[in-house]
């Protein structure tokens, strides 16, 4: 049993309150992402569970085991670090072994767990350097190793893939997906990079200043988001978040206002019952940059509908353009095909997907 | 800065720059005469004899050098009324700066490791109380100390003299083994921790290997201090127990006999010796030491 749950779990440091009263269980085998702005204290909350950190008040279970009084050494975790946190005296070997060795295993079983290790990693090449002389990616490679000889119950990872360049950083995010498909322990991993926790993660928890907002699946986060906050987190770029009114024309719209006129969005079916109870009130209306296309470019549906702004600003990143244009006062993005890219302060005839729209509430930010 | 990287800088070119260039080296030169002068003096004058001393000007080479006046700094010199020369007051020296040395920089590495990643309540009021100690001047301290020392039963005696230089050389010792530690990630500590290793084993497998250029420089600074210490010798030892500083102002300044120039030049070379060996074996480490900590870990 390798689950790890946490009920009321308060850290204070002085009167600085970081975490604040988090109830969360993790399923055993489940690759966990806690994600969110910097400052939102998920690397506290990992070191918690690590045991590097005290606990002000509640309680934190590693299977049916208690061990808020239990230290790291024997939670039967293993960590990877951000700065990997290698010793930099010890050769990639002793790196590995260091562990086994303060827990007196037979040098025999050591062998064999430095060799399964390092060949599942493939750095069985470089044992015998040390840390200064490897690359970043290698680096990571000796952490994870360190990490995988103890066979823990549970996996901490701390923004393991931060210090590596964009290219290494993608392959390592799958290979450590690989890895956890393998071994199917349960993973913890803390990151602030949305998009390693939407491809990483069986489930994410996004936190923000001591709270978890949402914990649920990637799909669930992002098509689902809970409030605002989680809405604009996730997703690059992020969500537009327009501030509306709600009307009741033939059907429910949301009117958008701003100097070049008013539009109508048309709500779907799924908001009816919502928008009824807020009628002539303020609301925030959220549209996925890429549920904005050209006119006619997407998959008809029901609930699609088409609106003309002049564009602004024309960012082309390769495999889509990010048109940027003025819609009640925000500076919304749409998401179009290169060949639909058209001149900066051209007038455009935009088409979004209603149905995949989101409406939150102005004074509680939760989505409706 | 590797030398290659400023070779490479281009400079301005011109007779104006060329004459300043010679300029800069002229002084350069001519500071480094003034500084090798005294040691010139020093070394030639040992290597004459007393006559030729009294005859010659003070900076001719010596018409037949010989060790002489070296020989007898060493074995035969008179400090007070024994006639032994340096030789038992260095080893005095030398079993009084060993043990000091190495007990002051143990524990200043011990402290600067439990100062920075061991960090508890008042870890920094600590530390800044430790370092006030590194700006009190020693004359304040004799008077309790002597009396320390007598409480402990150490007076006049070698061990005592290691206590305080151990004492006060914990200040220096643990501000550089701070200061270095401080820039060790906590994460080396945190996996180190994780790995199952105690407070100890952390320190002598995981930081203390790491600590070369901090030893270094802390080895190099205690030992010239302690070597070169004259106020705690002459306050807190007596006759045979006095360290060699203390020994060569009594050869030198005995008030008996004829002035021996040559003597006094030899054992002063004598006395000054170790710390020089000190810093040619380890200098290079020293520079390292004091530019570890721009490096990358």
């Amino acid at each position: 049993m390798s689950n790890v749950r946490l009920e009321k779990v308060w850290k204070r440091f002085g009167t600085t309150e970081v975490i604040k009263g988090v109830d969360i269980e993790f399923n055993e085998g489940e690759f966990v992402v806690l994600v969110g702005p910097s400052g939102c204290g998920k690397s506290t909350l990992l070191n918690l569970v690590a045991g590097l950190e005290t606990l002000s008040s509640g309680n934190i279970f590693i299977g049916d085991r208690l061990v808020n009084d239990i230290p790291p050494k024997d939670r039967n975790i293993a960590m990877v670090f951000q700065s990997y946190a290698l010793y930099p005296t010890k050769t990639v070997h002793k790196n590995i072994t260091f562990g086994m060795e303060t827990r007196r295993v037979p040098v025999a079983e050591q062998e064999r767990a430095l060799k399964q290790v390092t060949e599942l990693l493939h750095i069985d090449s470089f044992l015998e350097r040390k840390p200064g002389q490897l690359s970043g990616g290698q680096r990571q490679r000796v952490a994870m190793g360190r990490a995988l000889v103890r066979h823990p119950d549970v996996f901490l990872f701390d923004e393991p893939l931060s210090n590596l360049d964009a290219k290494l950083r993608i392959e390592m995010r799958t290979e450590i997906k690989k890895l956890h498909q393998q071994l199917g322990k349960t993973v913890i991993y803390v990151t602030h990079d949305q998009i390693e926790a939407m491809t990483l993660a069986s489930r994410i928890a996004v936190m923000d200043n001591g709270h978890i907002r949402q914990f649920a699946s990637p799909e669930t986060i992002y098509e689902e988001p809970e409030d605002l906050f989680v809405a604009e987190f996730i997703g690059a770029p992020s969500m537009n978040i327009v501030r509306g009114r709600i009307r009741k024309k033939s059907q429910y719209v949301v009117e958008v206002i701003d100097e070049e006129g008013s539009i109508l969005f048309p709500l779907p079916d799924r908001l009816l019952k919502p928008a009824a109870a807020r009628e002539d009130q303020e609301v925030f209306l959220g549209l996925r940059p890429e549920t904005i296309t050209r006119k006619g470019a997407q998959r008809p549906s029901a609930n699609m509908f088409s609106f003309q702004r002049a564009i602004d600003v024309v960012e082309p990143t390769g495999p889509d353009t990010m048109l940027v244009f003025t819609l009640g006062n925000i500076e919304a993005i749409a998401r179009v095909h290169p060949e639909d890219r058209e001149q900066a302060g051209a007038k455009y005839a935009f088409e979004v997907d209603m149905g995949k729209a989101k409406l939150f509430d102005v004074k509680t930010g939760k989505r409706l | 800065m590797s030398r290659t990287a400023i070779d490479g800088i281009v400079r301005p070119k011109g007779a104006r720059n060329k004459v300043l260039r010679v300029l800069l080296f002229f002084i350069l030169g001519l500071f480094v005469l003034y500084y090798l002068l005294p040691l010139f003096v020093m070394v030639v004058t040992s290597l004459k004899s007393l006559e030729e001393i009294r005859g010659g000007s003070l900076l001719s080479l010596p018409r037949n050098p010989n060790f002489d006046a070296w020989g007898k700094a060493w074995d035969s010199a008179c400090v007070g009324v024994r006639c032994d020369g340096l030789r038992p007051y260095m080893w005095n020296s030398v079993a009084m700066a060993v043990p000091a040395v190495l007990i002051s920089t143990m524990l200043g590495a011990l402290n600067g490791y439990a100062l920075t990643k061991w960090r508890f309540r008042g870890a920094d009021t600590i530390f800044a109380l430790m370092l006030f100690g590194a700006f009190i001047p020693f004359q304040v301290v004799l008077l309790p100390m002597a009396r320390t020392l007598g409480f402990m039963g150490l007076a006049g005696s070698v061990a005592g003299l290691i206590f305080v230089h151990t004492v006060y050389g914990l200040a220096f010792t643990t501000l550089y083994f701070r200061n270095f530690f401080i820039g060790v990630s906590d994460g080396i500590v945190q996996a180190a921790k994780i790995d199952g290793a105690g407070f100890f084993r952390i320190f002598f497998h995981v930081m203390l290997p790491m600590a070369p250029p901090a030893i270094v420089v802390t080895v190099i600074w205690q030992f010239t201090q302690i070597w070169n210490d004259f106020l705690f010798g002459i306050a807190f030892t007596v006759g045979d127990s006095n360290p060699v500083t203390v020994a060569l102002n009594n050869i030198v300044n005995t008030s008996t006999g004829v002035k021996e120039y040559n003597v006094d030049m030899a054992a002063a070379i004598l006395a000054a010796l170790p710390t020089l060996l000190v810093y040619v074996i380890a200098g290079k480490y020293f520079v390292r030491g004091l530019a570890a900590g721009a490096l990358k870990g």
